[in-house]
This record gives structure tokens, C-alpha cells and sequence, in this order.
């Protein structure tokens, strides 16, 4: 285990009767990135605002960067850079004007700005577009700016809240890019994500369901810790129907549709002929069936229902 | 945004100096007169030179006065009696009928005003003109004269003393509105949250947010007041840099109510509502802009007490109309200063770096 960037102890946060976050611990080690996961509402956002010290915690408290968010949260806040869900930044104001605004506000040395101005221009790719104005900068753009404008001050920490949120795919994936470059030069990466997909990239995982964390660890561990049986993935017809035939069945652990296919978890050791002969008595054509290694999306949709069986 | 800032407020002061008049002159007026006779014709004659009142109609009948006030045609209707000028001469009190248009309180209460006036000065004069033929008395008994003297305002134009008024209110208009609706932009697209987690202190976001408006007001005054002298003529008799200096006191209570606004307010609507009908409207009705202070219910003169304007209105309209300066205005002044700092304190207080 290296050091801790953050560690989260017994963090709650209520909202009226409403438990946004309740009772959640963990820690992120340095340097790593870290991938909060969660669907919208989980309370991934609440957290992330609370270790930013934008929101005061309800009870429990963390430490970023070796500070107390309750106790310290303006030296949390020397440490940290962070990028909400919003692009945050002055739609009014030309490119440069914000990376200005913002090394002011950071309190940038005169020495260093220069050599921070071109590192985010050339970074977000805007070069000779430094004077349009914000607001008309594409998607892509503007993301990578507010990202700049955020990490101006080299913070150890930097948090992203959904950082590719409406963004398109191609301009994700350098986005990730971006991501794994600062982790390499040592920033510890906080991000909350509702792509699964992303968070292949991430060092560690945790998952939220309804302001409790499910799950935690890394891609590879998720899969195996986390699943107990092999996983079977089938095409057919009429995927609704074939799933309510095979929920009932006391020998299937696990059912749910994705996309135009079914994923089935068992632990039969004759899983497909007896998968088969099911659906076949109910007039269903099983056109392809073949096991495959668990995805992300498969574990979160199995640790969710299994949450929700517990609570139930 | 210019046009916002700069523009609105002249054209608004344009547009009030000439709406925001109370001055009643010309009333329509219609006389039906039942005595015709020289004595009555010369009683109607010192009405129309008054000034203040417009023959507009003669009616034979009185039932034609109806209709005239029901469409308001006149505010105000005189009726002289058939034996006007028979009972005069025979010594008796003739009864003289005047009728007001209740419904304009307003131009009814002055016109009534101006008609008693009338009616006794031509009284006095017959008075006066009879005890003079009666030679048999050797000292004459003689009336009171008032003479009436009107101070700082000797012609009580309305304009005078509104203008003043109304730059105070556009400088409480302008800096509240423009304060509370910018900081809670920020909050709406999310600039905020990106500033509350930079290092930051509150107090340096604070003035400078604060800043361009106490800078936009700060204009606004020399604007408006160009234009309340040059266009409308009103003097402003007292010091012009006491009146800046205290005007940029008043903006301190102002941008502080902004400020309070800009935290109770989660979007822009939220902040335009409670500027307007918490703040604006409450303070334009009981600090005497237009509504006389000591006409209210007590609980409300105590009420008037807590709102900055009343003070800045006595301040605004002494400098400007009395000439008076600091040694009269002090109490005032010190007033304004204290709530302009609690306010402001207030609202600095309140504004903190979390968003709750």
C-alpha cells in the first residue's frame, strides 16, 4: 500500500429525510485514479463536493492531501483542482481571458504563467483560437480548457465530475488520455463516471448504489471477487420473454438484458442445454450462446440487485 | 448590458420627471351659474383668474353637472344659487355649492383647497367693501393678511422636489438588481462552485463582485444628475461632492442588499423577485418618496425607520433643494453609514464559500 491522498471515514450527508451519502469509507491511494462509480443520483456527485469542501459533510469527515475538509477546507482547497459536471468557465470571456482570470485567482507567479499558459493552449489544442470567445469553442474544447483552467496551479489531487458528460466519443477518449498523462506525472486522479467503459481505466473502483458503497477494488477484481458463477451471454428472439422464463428457474443466479442479447449467470455445469431446452418449450429460438468473461456493466448490474435484495 | 446600466436610468428620469408630477393646474372645471346676474358673473370671472381652474363647460341646469363628473369631463363643478347676488346685497349669507371628483383624491383635494381659498378672499373683499360705506365707524376693523412665504421651493413644483427623489431610487434600482442578479448567474452556470473551491478569500470574491457596480452607481449618479440640472433645471444648492460622497454611502447599503439577495436566491428570477417585492416596493411606498411619512398608521412610521432610503431621501432633498450641508445632515448621514456597514456586514457574513 503507498500513501493515501484521500481517506474518507464514516461520510454522510443528508438532504432533509433524504441520505444522499451514508456512512462511506475508502481511501485513494496517491497518484492513482481512482473511479467513483454510480447512476445519476447515486450520490457521487454529493461526495466529490464534500471532499472539495464546496458541501459541508453532515457527519464523519476526510482528509485530502493530508488536510481535514471540515477543519481545513480552505488549505484542502490549495491542494485540489477540480472540474464539475458544468464547464465551468466564463462563456464570455476568449480562451485566454479565462486561463488568465483563473491564474489570477490561483494566485499564479508572473514567472511561471507563461510557461502554464502554453502548457493548457497547447494541451486543449487551441492553439491560435486563444482569443474566441469560450462560449463558441466546440464541446471538446471547452472541456479541455476547463480541465487547463483547473489544473493551473498543479494540484497533487484533481477531481473530475463527470468530465465527458455530453462530450463526443472521440474527443473521450483523448480526454482519457489527458487523464492517464497527469497520473503518470504523479496527480492523483479522482473521477466519477456513470461509463462503465471508462472505468476499465481506472486503478481502483468503487461503486455507489443510493448513497452506500457496494463495491471497491480494481477492474480485474471486481469480476472475479465479485461474481460467483460463469457468465453466458445468448441471442434470440424476443429477449423480454426469454428472460421472464429463465428468472423463475432456481438454477439461473443472475438474468438481465443488454442491448439485443441476455446475460445469464449460473453455476450449472449444463448451463446451455438446459438454457436451450427452456426456451425452446417456450417457443423461443436461441440463435447464438456463449460464455464470456464478465464485463464491468455485469458486475454493477449484479452488486445493484443484490444491494437492492439486501435492503429489501 | 451599457444600455442597462448607463441608459436605462436617464431615460428613466426622463420619463419620471414629467410622469411624477403632482402639481394640479387647470382643473376642468364647470360653472353653472342660476343667478346670471353682474355680482355672479364677476364671482365666476375671479375663478378663471386664479389659474388654477379651466371653464370648461356652462350648464343652465344643474342635473347636467352629472354627466360631466361621471365622464370625467371636470374634476370640480360650482353652482351658484339663483339669488346669488339679491342676498348679498340684502345682507344674507348665500349658499355656493361646489362639487369634487372624489375619485382623483388627488386633484379633488387641491382643487377643493384652491376654490375655499378663492371663495374667501372674495368674501373678505365684500366684507371689506361694505365696512368701508359705513362711515359711521371711525376705525375700520381690518383683516389678517397672510403673507405667505415658500422656502427653497418658492414656485412648490412638484419636479423639484421628486427628481431628487427619483435619482435615489434609481441608484437603489440599478446597483440592488445588477448585484443580486450577478452573483447569482454565477451560481446558475456553475462558476461559483468553480470559484468556492479555489483558494480564494470571500472578501476579495466579495469586492470583486462588488466592484463594477459600486463603479456602474458611481457613474449612474453623475449621469442622472446631469441630467436632473441640465434638462430639468432642478438646482441642487448644496455641496455637489457631499451629495456624491453620501450617495456613495447609500450605495453601500444597496450593494449589500444585493448581496444579502444574491444568498437567499437560487436563480435569477428568485433574486429579481425578492429585490422587487421585499425590498424595491416596500421602500418606495414608507420612505416618502411619494406618500407623506407622517400620514402613515404608526406602526408603519416605526417601519419607515428601518428602511436606508427615508434617510438618503431627507439627505438627497435637503443638499439638493435646501443647500444644507454636513452640520445639518450629520444624524442622517451617520444612519445611513451604520446600516450601509450592518447591512453589508450582513450580507459578508452570510455569504460564505460553501453553497449550503
Amino acid at each position: 500500500m503507498g500513501e493515501s491522498a484521500i481517506t474518507v471515514k464514516n461520510l454522510t450527508r443528508r438532504f432533509g429525510d433524504f441520505t444522499a451519502v451514508n456512512n462511506i469509507n475508502f481511501e485513494v491511494e496517491k497518484g492513482e485514479i481512482f473511479g467513483f462509480l454510480g447512476a445519476n443520483g447515486a450520490g457521487k456527485s454529493t461526495t466529490i463536493r464534500m471532499l472539495c469542501g464546496i458541501l459541508s459533510s453532515t457527519s464523519g469527515t476526510a482528509e485530502v492531501g493530508g488536510y481535514d475538509i471540515n477543519e481545513e477546507p480552505e488549505m484542502v482547497k490549495k491542494h485540489i483542482g477540480y472540474m464539475s459536471q458544468k464547464f465551468s468557465l466564463y462563456e464570455d470571456l476568449t480562451a485566454a481571458q479565462n486561463i488568465e482570470f483563473y491564474a489570477g485567482v490561483y494566485g499564479l507567479e508572473n514567472s511561471h504563467f507563461d510557461e502554464r499558459y502554453r502548457w493548457v493552449i497547447d494541451m486543449a489544442g487551441l492553439s491560435g483560437r486563444e482569443h474566441s470567445l469560450t462560449g463558441e469553442l466546440p464541446g471538446g474544447w471547452k472541456q479541455r480548457l476547463a480541465l487547463g483552467c483547473a489544473i493551473l496551479h498543479e494540484p497533487e489531487i484533481v477531481f473530475l465530475d463527470e468530465p465527458t458528460g455530453g462530450v463526443d466519443p472521440i474527443s473521450r477518449r483523448g480526454f482519457w488520455d489527458l487523464i492517464n498523462d497527469l497520473s503518470d506525472k504523479g496527480h492523483t486522479i479522482f473521477v466519477t463516471t456513470h461509463y462503465l467503459d471508462e472505468a476499465e481505466y481506472c486503478n481502483t473502483i468503487m461503486l455507489i448504489h443510493a448513497g452506500n458503497i457496494v463495491a471497491g477494488g480494481s477492474p480485474q477484481e471486481l469480476k472475479t471477487d465479485y461474481i460467483e458463477y460463469s457468465m453466458y451471454e445468448l441471442e434470440c428472439d424476443n429477449v423480454i420473454d426469454a428472460m421472464e422464463s429463465l428468472r423463475t428457474k432456481n438454477w439461473v443466479e443472475d438474468v438481465s438484458v443488454f442491448g439485443t442479447s441476455l446475460h445469464i449467470g449460473t453455476n450449472e455445469e449444463e448451463a446451455e442445454r438446459k438454457v436451450r431446452e427452456e426456451l425452446s418449450d417456450a417457443g423461443i429460438e436461441v440463435r447464438r450462446f456463449e460464455r464470456i468473461i464478465p464485463s464491468l456493466e455485469d458486475v454493477f448490474v449484479h452488486l445493484v440487485q443484490e444491494d437492492k435484495r439486501i435492503s429489501r | 448590458m451599457f444600455a442597462i446600466s448607463f441608459v436605462a436610468p436617464v431615460f428613466q428620469l426622463i420619463m419620471l420627471g414629467y410622469a411624477a408630477n403632482l402639481d394640479v393646474r387647470n382643473v376642468p372645471t364647470a360653472i353653472c351659474d342660476l343667478d346670471n346676474s353682474r355680482t355672479s358673473r364677476e364671482f365666476v370671472a375671479s375663478f378663471s383668474n386664479s389659474g388654477y381652474f379651466e371653464q370648461r363647460y356652462f350648464v343652465d341646469e344643474m342635473k347636467h353637472i352629472d354627466g360631466l363628473i361621471d365622464n370625467g369631463e371636470v374634476a370640480l363643478a360650482i353652482i351658484i344659487p339663483r339669488n346669488f347676488s339679491r342676498d348679498l346685497t340684502a345682507g344674507k349669507s348665500p349658499q355656493l355649492q361646489i362639487i369634487a371628483d372624489g375619485s382623483d383624491a388627488n386633484t379633488g383635494t387641491i382643487g377643493l383647497n384652491y376654490a375655499s381659498m378663492i371663495v374667501s378672499e372674495y368674501s373678505g373683499d365684500i366684507l371689506m367693501k361694505a365696512l368701508e360705506r359705513r362711515t359711521d365707524v371711525g376705525n375700520t376693523p381690518k383683516l389678517i393678511k397672510a403673507e405667505i412665504r415658500v422656502w427653497y421651493n418658492p414656485e412648490l413644483k412638484s419636479r423639484n422636489f421628486m427628481i431628487p427623489g427619483v435619482l435615489a431610487l434609481l441608484l437603489m434600482v440599478v446597483t440592488l438588481i445588477l448585484t443580486s442578479l450577478a452573483i447569482v448567474k454565477e451560481k446558475e452556470i456553475g462558476t461559483m462552485e468553480q470559484l468556492i473551491v479555489t483558494p480564494i478569500k470571500p472578501h476579495q470574491l466579495i469586492i470583486g463582485k462588488l466592484a463594477p457596480f459600486t463603479l456602474i452607481g458611481l457613474v449612474d449618479i453623475i449621469l442622472v444628475l446631469l441630467v436632473a440640472t441640465l434638462w430639468f433645471g432642478v438646482p441642487v444648492r448644496g455641496s455637489v461632492f457631499l451629495l456624491f460622497f453620501l450617495c456613495a454611502v447609500f450605495l453601500l447599503t444597496t450593494l449589500g442588499l444585493g448581496l444579502l439577495v444574491s444568498t437567499v436566491s437560487r436563480n435569477q428570477q428568485q433574486a429579481m423577485m425578492t429585490s422587487i417585492f421585499f425590498i424595491m416596493l416596500p421602500m418606495i411606498y414608507f420612505s416618502g418618496f411619494v406618500f407623506p411619512i407622517p400620514n402613515m398608521p404608526p406602526i408603519f412610521q416605526y417601519f419607515s425607520y428601518l428602511l436606508p432610503l427615508r434617510y438618503f431621501f431627507v439627505i438627497i432633498r435637503g443638499i439638493f433643494l435646501k443647500g444644507v450641508g454636513i452640520a445639518e445632515l450629520w444624524d442622517q448621514a451617520l444612519i445611513l453609514l451604520l446600516f450601509g456597514i450592518g447591512i453589508l456586514g450582513l450580507a459578508v457574513m452570510r455569504f460564505q464559500k460553501r453553497l449550503e
